[in-house]
């Protein structure tokens, strides 16, 4: 370990806002095209199983009409 | 080898290895993300110049060498899709370009926070630097293009003509240091001649990179799948898949 | 390969090379016509074949070392001005500002300002040039205890 104390490892040397700046941009960088990936997916994912479901009402009008 | 690799030119194989790759990418990311960031930040020894403000370098030169790095594997992908006119391929190319647009921000990001203490200035116009920023355009380019057409098949092919042209960058990027008289420093690691960066610096900053790559892969992957749907949300297969709950 | 895709193929490396050669001549261009990045030796003994000198006035940019022991700084303000070298001559710049970190005697450095006598700058922005090494400061006091330290900074032959 580097540093003494919890204090003096935020504080960086002095170089403390440059260097939690850095860090900091790319957490959010680096989350928000991970989630934003995955939001995708759960979208896409819904989207067809509403149309699966609409199909499968229409599928059973049908029938009915027949019936 | 064409016919090993053709069958993942349909869409189901490819789907199927993005789903086999995933957790080997997930998991390296996650393990040197975490050892690499704590080494880096806590354990590394300061540099005995830029004391403490040289361990921007972390993350810094990772996300630099992958927003290069990504970008030659999205160029190669539009290459394959404007020859062998592979669809998939296609979608690889659009899956790519975020997460490198994505590592080209934060290299220029870290590399101003980096800058303002050490040189002076957030930025300078300066060969790398500059052209750092247009590798960052040619990004927002291709997805711009891509997404600009109605016609999916054009939209497609532009996208890979830029991806394909703005290779150039690369090594204008990679040499702007020695070419001309950059700020920038030259390159670290790939000094072969002389030790330019301690070990005790050199290894947090390599599984950095790893971690890095990992995941530039994951989210690659999580995109082309995404993409993979899309283009097939109508085929019975997804619709097994999906109805399977997967 | 079938023809048509000998074609398409032959197609994307001719754009490829087409533009490719475009941005470098572009580049090349830009080189030669807004290169006023001097050294203190080009600045007093002129630069290139036709030994051109910049004229008193022209705003330029000019790298070397801060010659130690030259660093003058004004007490009452942040008025600083010191001598920058690199194989010859030297050339006096007078900053005023707050200078970077890494700033400090011996240290290679950008000045960009306006030359207000031959060998005068009034820079209005100071910029410090690191080297590509990174070390513990024990292994850079061994490495300079054995090894020579690396030869004086110069701007023209490292990177």
């Amino acid at each position: 370990m580097q540093f003494e104390s919890l204090s003096e490892f935020l504080a960086m040397g002095g170089y403390g806002f440059y260097v939690w700046l850095s860090f900091g941009s790319c957490s959010v960088i680096l989350l928000a095209i991970f989630l934003s990936s995955l939001r995708d997916s759960k979208k896409l994912r819904n989207e067809v199983r509403a149309q699966m479901r609409r199909e499968e009402r229409i599928k059973k009008a049908k029938q009915q009409e027949q019936v | 080898m064409w016919k090993w690799l053709h069958p993942y030119a349909k869409a189901e194989r490819a789907y199927q290895l993005c789903n086999t790759l995933l957790p080997y990418f997930a998991v390296i990311t996650v393990v040197c993300l975490a050892v690499g960031w704590i080494w880096g930040l806590a354990y590394a020894p300061a540099d005995y110049q830029q004391k403490d403000s040289y361990r921007i370098i972390f993350i810094h030169v990772p996300s630099a060498i992958l927003s290069m790095g990504a970008y030659s594997s999205m160029a190669i992908a539009a290459i394959i899709a404007l020859v062998w006119q592979i669809r998939n391929a296609e979608l690889a190319v659009i899956s790519i370009a975020p997460v490198g647009a994505a590592m080209t921000a934060i290299a220029l990001i870290t590399g101003a926070a980096w800058g303002k203490p050490m040189w002076g200035a957030w930025w300078v116009w300066d060969a790398r630097l500059t052209s750092e920023l247009i590798l960052l355009f040619l990004y927002f380019g291709v997805l711009s293009l891509y997404h600009a057409f109605e016609d999916k098949k054009s939209a497609g092919r532009a996208a890979c003509i830029l991806a394909v042209v703005g290779v150039i960058n690369l090594p204008i990027i990679h040499f702007s240091v020695e070419w001309w008289n950059t700020l920038h420093q030259g390159a670290t690691i790939t000094k072969f001649d002389t030790s330019a960066i301690d070990p005790s610096m050199l290894w947090p900053l390599l599984i950095n990179i790893a971690a890095f790559a990992g995941f530039v892969g994951v989210v690659t992957l999580i995109r082309l799948k995404n993409e993979i749907l899309q283009c097939e949300k109508h085929r019975p297969w997804v619709r097994e898949l999906i109805g399977r709950g997967e | 390969m079938n023809p048509r895709r000998k074609k398409r193929l032959l197609t994307v490396v001719a754009i490829v090379f087409g533009v490719g050669s475009a941005i470098g001549l572009m580049l090349y261009a830009l080189q030669e016509n807004i290169n006023l990045f001097y050294t203190p030796s080009e600045l007093i003994d002129g630069k290139g074949e036709n030994k051109e000198k910049p004229i008193i006035g022209q705003k330029l940019r000019i790298g070397g070392m801060v010659v130690p022991g030259s660093v003058v700084r004004d007490e009452d303000n942040l008025d600083v001005s010191f001598k920058l070298i690199d194989t010859g001559p030297t050339v006096t710049i007078r900053y005023h500002g707050i200078l970077p970190d890494l700033f400090r005697e011996g240290q290679g450095i950008v000045a960009q300002g306006t030359l207000v006598e031959a060998n005068v700058i009034e820079a209005f922005e100071v910029l410090a040039k690191h080297d590509e090494e990174y070390m513990p400061p024990e292994v850079a006091e061994a490495m300079k205890g054995i090894k020579h330290e690396k030869p004086k900074y110069n701007l023209n032959n490292e990177n």
